[in-house]
């Protein structure tokens, strides 16, 4: 009877659980294609460090395109940012501290500026954000035009890309070899998911709403659980949670927050799901517009030291055709051209799915033009699947 | 089959979900005749049209049509197009950036040798220019044209497609008065130098008893009558009340109460420039609501009440308004709908699927939309009160559905109206502006919305209704405006309003 039940539920919600499966599906097609090397726990826990810049830029364009427009500009923009903050860090000699938050507030800002011609004079977010697109190249190249590659020899700024969190409770007696700090993280992760899921589960019993029944409740708790506890366990295995996906984790959080519980949130998605009834409720949509590609440059700066201090330097090819990939993460993880419709969460997880495909084809050996037809074809799947699950839910 | 008949449309029904919106129609037209076709909105008149230009495939509606003797069945446009028959739309369908040229011709171009003839399209564009009056160099833009003149190209173009018969829906709707003797003219003269056949669809009686031969009235998507002008039996008193001589049958429930005397809202002298147009969709427009009251707003489609509605609620069209607005008798200006549902004016709007819900988002999200910070702490959006505001209302005003959580577009279209309504009482409004409330909604919910209407004024709240159909207008308002080309052609009190009068001051 469960298992009929589960089956209702999986199709009914396909379109919610369809990228987690996706995910389940390619971790274990590549988990056998490469005898476990991709599973292993150094592995996972690189595929989840490089993510990080991407996974920002795919949170930040999913907003945007809820919004029914887009940012090309994200991707040189990034680059560009990465490299102010060699500079200032490196030639300017202005402290890391320092740097993060006015990098960040330049992207606010550059975020702004592209939302101007949009909001305020109905210009094409397409066409407004190629133009900076086309800007930031030339920026992000004259910047580094004397220089070349920018070493950054900061080492509190390197970590951002490539150091852990430091383990509060090392010990040899005690599971030696595993990060200890990493599991207990893990272990309040998976009490307060199963505590808020509970809650949520409740207060809709108490009015009155469908949920499903409590042993499919408890299996979906228990499959969520498992799946946090597998990947904690992997990367306690190995130097345990980098700072990336520290900040990616925030990110999310904070994303997440707002747009299912602020009032700021709800408006976004009203935008998106009908501009003109939105404006006809009161709310600004110029000003929600200003907000999202606010908020997208803000990561776009992120991104750009993410990926700045994993390389430990800023390249002049920094940040290219990220704004592509990020789109094509966002899409993937079912956000709609429509508008009104994506989660930051499966944006996130699509960026997953995204990395992944390359980190497994790569330790393949499969050469990098083939790899383009796959994420090609994976990319077509999953903007399929999405309308045509979609049809069967409107049903 | 009678050959003095060129078009015969026999006993065609079509149906529409839950709807009839044409009931056994027969429409005869004379060789050679100008034929006027009349009625109320929804009457069935553009109904018809669409099923004679095959708008409405054969299959999708039932009954005959006879052109030139012969039984058509026409799957496409294009089929009704070949056969020679012609339809011009009140929304007119050229490209503005193409030349005068390029659009008679688009989609019937002139090919020699797989190539398009200019200099012949150029050349057969000013003969066709010269039979429809036309004095303008054929390498215009269309753009660069008046109303007027691009109303006589879409002719030309017509013409060029060797057309048996002209059909013109609301030609005149959007013309000045010079552009309108012309067009009339030019009807007449295809009528008497070409032999063309023209079927008019008119708001305007006037122009109607001028030019038509024969008028058919529909109502209620049937055929009333068919009257020949010759026999002198035209007038607009007779067209008037064949148009809405229907038995009131929709019952309005009672309403017992006081008007106070205190005038909660007063526009005065208000008048909305279109920047875009480049006129006024609104002139000198003065009007009044008392506290407790429900002021109807008659006239016909297009005649700028949802204008006028929207010039009020903060402006979204973004017109030049010059002119007074008071409320509470404070001088107020909103510049965005935002700040006159701060002050207390809430705007249900005409179209709720295209401007009024968020179809995909579900029923309570929709009701709080407009007033979210009422259930929010520091911002963030409290799920329960918004759960017990939601309940509220659904119990309140009658929403069915199995649950709050239901997407909206899954309603059906008096609960989407409810949904709608819901949401601008939580925005706790002085003032409700419901623009055509029950359009489109089953009679059983219309009775539910006019029982909630006159609950909210019995409660002190003020009611300005739009709506078409001049029963609802007559059973509703305590006070009726009628409104007519961007202005207030009158003032009636609900005592000395009647189905004919309103007609009279609305076709004006």
């Amino acid at each position: 009877m469960i298992l009929n039940e589960l089956k209702t539920e999986l199709r009914k919600h396909i379109r919610d659980y369809g990228m987690y499966i996706a995910l389940f599906v390619i971790f274990i097609i590549f988990g056998i294609m490469t005898d476990g090397v991709f599973l292993s726990p150094r592995n996972i826990s690189n595929l989840l460090n490089q993510t990080g810049y991407l996974a920002v830029l795919a949170i930040g364009v999913t907003l945007v395109i809820v919004i029914r427009h887009i940012d090309l500009s994200i991707g040189f923009l990034s680059g560009f940012l990465g490299a102010i903050s060699a500079i200032l860090m490196v030639f300017a000699n202005i402290p890391v501290f320092i740097v993060i938050p006015v990098v960040l507030f330049l992207g606010v800002l550059a975020g702004l500026l592209t939302a101007y011609p949009v909001a305020k004079l109905g210009i094409p977010a397409f066409v407004a954000s190629l133009a900076g697109w086309l800007i930031y190249r030339g920026a992000l190249l004259l910047s580094t035009l004397r220089t070349g590659t920018i070493i950054i020899p900061n080492k509190t700024f390197n970590a951002l890309g490539n150091g852990f969190i430091p383990d509060l409770f090392a010990s040899e007696s005690f599971l030696p070899g595993i990060h200890k700090l990493t599991l207990l993280i893990g272990i309040i992760a998976i009490v307060l998911f199963i505590m808020m899921r509970t809650k949520a589960r409740r207060m809709k019993v108490a009015y009155g709403f469908e949920v499903v029944s409590q042993s499919l409740y408890i299996l979906q708790m228990a499959f969520f659980a498992l799946m946090i506890a597998v990947v904690t366990w992997i990367l306690a295995g190995y130097n345990g949670i980098s700072w990336t996906l520290v900040i990616v984790l925030v990110v999310v959080a904070i994303y997440s927050f707002v747009t299912k519980k602020t009032v700021l949130g709800r408006h976004i998605y009203a935008v998106g799901g009908n501009p003109e009834a939105a404006e006809l409720s009161g709310i600004n949509v110029e000003k929600i517009t200003f907000i999202v590609f606010g908020s997208m440059g803000m990561l776009s700066a992120l991104s750009g030291m993410l990926f700045a201090s994993r390389l430990q330097s800023a390249t002049t090819t920094a940040g290219t055709l990220f704004e592509l990939d990020a789109i094509a993460a966002a899409y993937i993880g079912g956000v709609s051209a429509a508008g009104g419709v994506g989660s930051v969460v499966s944006s996130l997880i699509g960026a997953i799915v995204y990395t992944s495909l390359t980190s497994g084809m790569n330790l393949m050996g499969i050469d990098i033009s083939s790899q383009y037809i796959v994420r090609g074809i994976v990319l077509a799947l999953a903007v399929i699947f999405d309308v045509t699950t979609r049809k069967i839910g409107t049903k | 089959m009678s050959d003095t008949y060129i078009l015969e449309m026999k006993n065609i029904t079509k149906e529409f979900p839950g709807v009839k919106a044409l009931d056994r129609v027969t429409f005869s037209v004379t060789r050679g005749e100008i034929h006027c076709l009349v009625g109320e909105n929804g009457a069935g008149k553009s109904t018809l049209m669409k099923v004679l230009s095959g708008v409405y495939p054969y299959g999708s509606y039932t009954g005959d049509i006879h052109f030139n003797g012969e039984v058509q069945q026409y799957r496409t446009i294009s089929d009704s197009e070949k056969a020679g028959i012609a339809i011009i739309y009140q929304e007119l369908a050229l490209v503005p950036e193409m030349s005068v040229y390029e659009n008679i011709f688009l989609g019937h171009e002139i090919v020699k040798n797989g190539t398009i003839d200019w200099n012949e399209t150029i050349q057969r564009s000013t003969e066709l220019l010269k039979r429809v009056g036309l004095k303008i160099n054929p390498g215009t833009l269309v753009k660069e044209l008046g109303v007027g003149k691009q109303q006589l190209v879409e002719i030309a173009k017509a013409l060029s497609r060797d057309v048996k018969v002209l059909i013109l829906d609301e030609p005149t709707a959007a013309l000045n008065e010079d552009d309108c003797d012309n067009l009339l003219q030019l009807i007449q003269n295809l009528k008497h130098e070409q032999g063309v056949t023209s079927i008019m669809i008119s708001h305007k009686l006037k122009e109607v008893i001028r030019i038509a031969d024969t008028v058919t009235v529909l109502r209620d998507g049937q055929t009333i009558c068919t009257l020949d002008a010759a026999s002198g039996e035209v007038s607009e008193n007779i067209l008037i009340k064949h148009m809405v001589g229907r038995e009131i049958n929709n019952v309005f429930p009672p309403r017992d109460h006081e008007i106070s005397d205190e005038i909660v809202l007063e526009v005065r002298d208000w008048s909305a420039f279109n920047v875009q147009k480049g006129k006024n969709d609104l002139t000198d427009v003065s009007f009044n609501v008392k506290k407790g009251e429900i002021i109807g707003f008659a006239g016909l489609m297009g005649s700028g009440r949802t204008e006028l509605a929207r010039s009020i609620f903060g402006n979204p069209d973004k017109y030049r308004i010059t002119g007074e607005m008071l409320i509470n008798k404070v001088p107020k200006r909103f510049n965005h709908p935002g700040k006159a549902i701060e002050a207390g004016i809430a705007y249900v709007s005409e179209d709720r699927k295209k401007n009024g819900l968020i179809l995909i988002q579900d029923i309570k999200q929709n009701i709080t939309v407009a007033n979210l910070q009422e259930i929010s702490r520091r911002s963030i959006v409290d799920d329960n009160s918004e759960v017990k505001v939601a309940t509220e209302y659904r119990e309140a005003i009658n929403i069915k559905t199995p649950s709050l959580e239901q997407q909206v577009l899954k309603l059906s279209g008096g609960n989407q109206q409810k949904v709608q309504i819901a949401k601008w009482l939580f925005a706790k409004p002085h003032v409700l502006i419901l623009d055509e409330p029950t359009r489109g909604i089953d009679v059983g919910a219309k009775y539910e919305i006019y029982t909630i209407m006159n609950k909210l004024v019995e409660e002190g709240m003020s009611i300005i209704m739009i709506s078409s159909e001049l029963p609802e207008v007559l059973g509703m308002s305590d006070r009726v405006y009628v409104v007519s080309e961007g202005r207030i052609t009158g003032e009636l009190p609900i005592e000395e309003a009647t189905q004919e009068k309103i007609m009279q001051l609305a076709t004006n």
